[in-house]
């Protein structure tokens, strides 16, 4: 479904991905983890085309979106959903406006067949009756769950998380987790998620790949992530620092 | 200092470059007619009837002004009936148009950038290509074409403010003698002059909107980047008003002289 070949792309002459190589099967549910600035959010918008990387190859169903220019790639992001870190909601849009925006701009569907399908689709990620709202009235899980409403309603094949519980607390971080795994099985969605909350990768991932130097560094299923030996991932897993390094 | 000044061209025309892709790609937008009415109909009223009080306000005072230092020169050399006439003239193909863009590139071109840059920042515009939406045809086109649509209609409402204004003062503040300064003003101002300044009108609105899309669509991060693009977007599409103007003037006076 997605396959990635010696993905490269620098800021300056930082190297933020550094010859980055995986592929990821239709259906399957697949973890990014690293270092907060380790290039996680950057690979993700290389999958959907939002970034043009320096060199390397990204193909979404064997066809390469790399040379592809915007209106191409407007065709190709339509197997695609994808919830930001911070829900990217459009202010001055109301919840309906917001999720049903891709349908409204199309105007390929009456405003009714638009209407049941937010609803329907409020529904499920629990938030019914929030219509009419502004962004500004929804608290930081709730806007989680619009842009996932948002991301999910014209049923795409795959969906992007870009960090979908950071800055929530552990309940609400809960809820989203809970919510991602009922899109999943529901829709039958590839499933790609950026994060660096272990305890998020352990649910949420069948597989995990660790982003370290620009490098996939590891990939594997999450209980072979939490028993392994490597220095690097212990302490990404147990979260504790090195004494080396400078954190701030 | 020798490396600095190259490095500020090679950056000023990369910026010239993005900015006429920016124009190339609006405009090839234009054409496929995928407008959102609803859009375009807010831009028009944020654009136009919003700006209504700041365009009044200039074109009234810059008319007064104008015919009390016209007079006070004239009155000299007995030509005070010649007032408006300079007035209007004046109005019609230079300061209508140039203090009209000014007033809405200060206005107008700084919401554009500050709104797209926040956009940018936040994330909304990769959201936006994310829904499968093209950032030109939802952002930009619907701005250029209300700025089309309302520069000219500001700019002929700040000129006959200015006009009436300027009458105002001339014969009630100085006695000039009103039928001889009306008679005056329409014997001297001729269609070519209206036709300019609609023109100018017309290239300052693109002027202002592409700069205004392309400041806030490239904007750096955070609030400290929309600030600054804000603030590039006035003194850009002010900077480019002024000297396209002249140019203007130039090309549009050589060809309605040959006419």
């Amino acid at each position: 479904m997605i396959q990635v070949r010696d993905l490269r792309k620098s800021y300056d002459s930082n190297a933020v991905l550094d010859g980055v190589n995986f592929h990821i099967e239709k259906g399957e549910s697949v973890v990014v983890i690293g270092r907060s600035g380790g290039g996680k959010s950057v690979l993700l918008k290389h999958l959907i085309g939002l970034l043009k990387p320096d060199s390397g190859q990204v193909l979404i169903e064997n066809e390469d979106i790399v040379p592809m220019n915007e209106r191409e790639l407007l065709r190709v992001r339509r197997k695609f959903g994808m919830l930001f870190q911070g829900a990217a909601l459009f202010d001055s849009l109301t919840v309906e406006e917001n999720v049903a925006f891709a349908f409204r701009r199309e105007r390929s569907m009456p405003r009714e067949e638009i209407r049941r399908k937010v609803c329907e689709v409020l529904e499920m990620v629990d938030l019914p009756g929030t219509e009419d709202k502004k962004p500004a009235e929804l608290s930081g899980g709730m806007r989680k769950r619009v842009g996932l409403a948002r991301a999910i309603i014209y049923q795409p094949a795959i969906v992007l998380y870009d960090e979908p519980t950071t800055g929530l607390d552990p309940i609400v971080a809960d809820s989203i987790d809970k919510l991602i795994l009922r899109v999943r099985d529901r829709l039958d969605v590839t499933t790609v998620v950026v994060t660096h909350d272990m305890r998020s990768a352990r649910r949420l991932g069948q597989r995990i790949l660790m982003l370290h130097n620009g490098k996939i560094y590891a990939a594997g299923t999450p209980d072979e992530f939490f028993q392994s030996e490597d220095p690097v991932i212990r302490r990404f897993v147990e979260g504790v620092s090195d004494p080396k390094e400078l954190y701030f | 200092m020798h490396v600095q000044a190259r490095q500020w061209i090679s950056e000023w025309l990369e910026g010239l470059g993005r900015l006429t892709l920016l124009t190339r790609e609006s405009i090839a937008s234009l054409l496929t007619f995928k407008v959102a009415w609803r859009d375009l109909l807010y831009q028009t009223y944020f654009v136009g009837v919003k700006s209504q009080s700041v365009v009044l306000i200039t074109g009234a005072f810059t008319g007064m002004v104008l015919a009390a230092q016209t007079y006070l020169q004239f009155h000299k050399v007995k030509m005070d009936t010649a007032t408006l006439a300079v007035v209007s003239v004046s109005m019609c193909s230079e300061l209508g148009p140039v203090l009209t863009g000014l007033m809405v590139a200060g206005r107008v071109g700084a919401a554009f950038a500050a709104e797209l840059g926040t956009m940018r920042v936040t994330e909304q515009i990769d959201a936006l290509r994310t829904l499968a939406t093209h950032p030109v045809d939802y952002l930009v086109v619907p701005r250029l074409i209300a700025l089309h649509v309302a520069m000219p209609l500001l700019t002929a409402e700040s000129i006959a403010i200015g006009i009436v204004a300027g009458y105002v003062v001339g014969a009630y503040f100085y006695g000039i003698d009103r039928v001889y300064l009306w008679h005056n003003m329409l014997w001297y101002t001729q269609p070519p002059e209206v036709v300019v300044g609609m023109i100018k009108a017309l290239i300052f609105g693109g002027i202002v909107a592409m700069i205004g899309c392309y400041k806030g669509m490239c904007c750096g991060e955070g609030a400290e980047g929309v600030g600054r693009a804000t603030t590039e977007a006035v003194v850009y599409s002010s900077i480019t008003i002024l000297i396209t103007n002249f140019f203007l003037t130039l090309a549009l006076g050589k060809l309605f002289h040959t006419l």
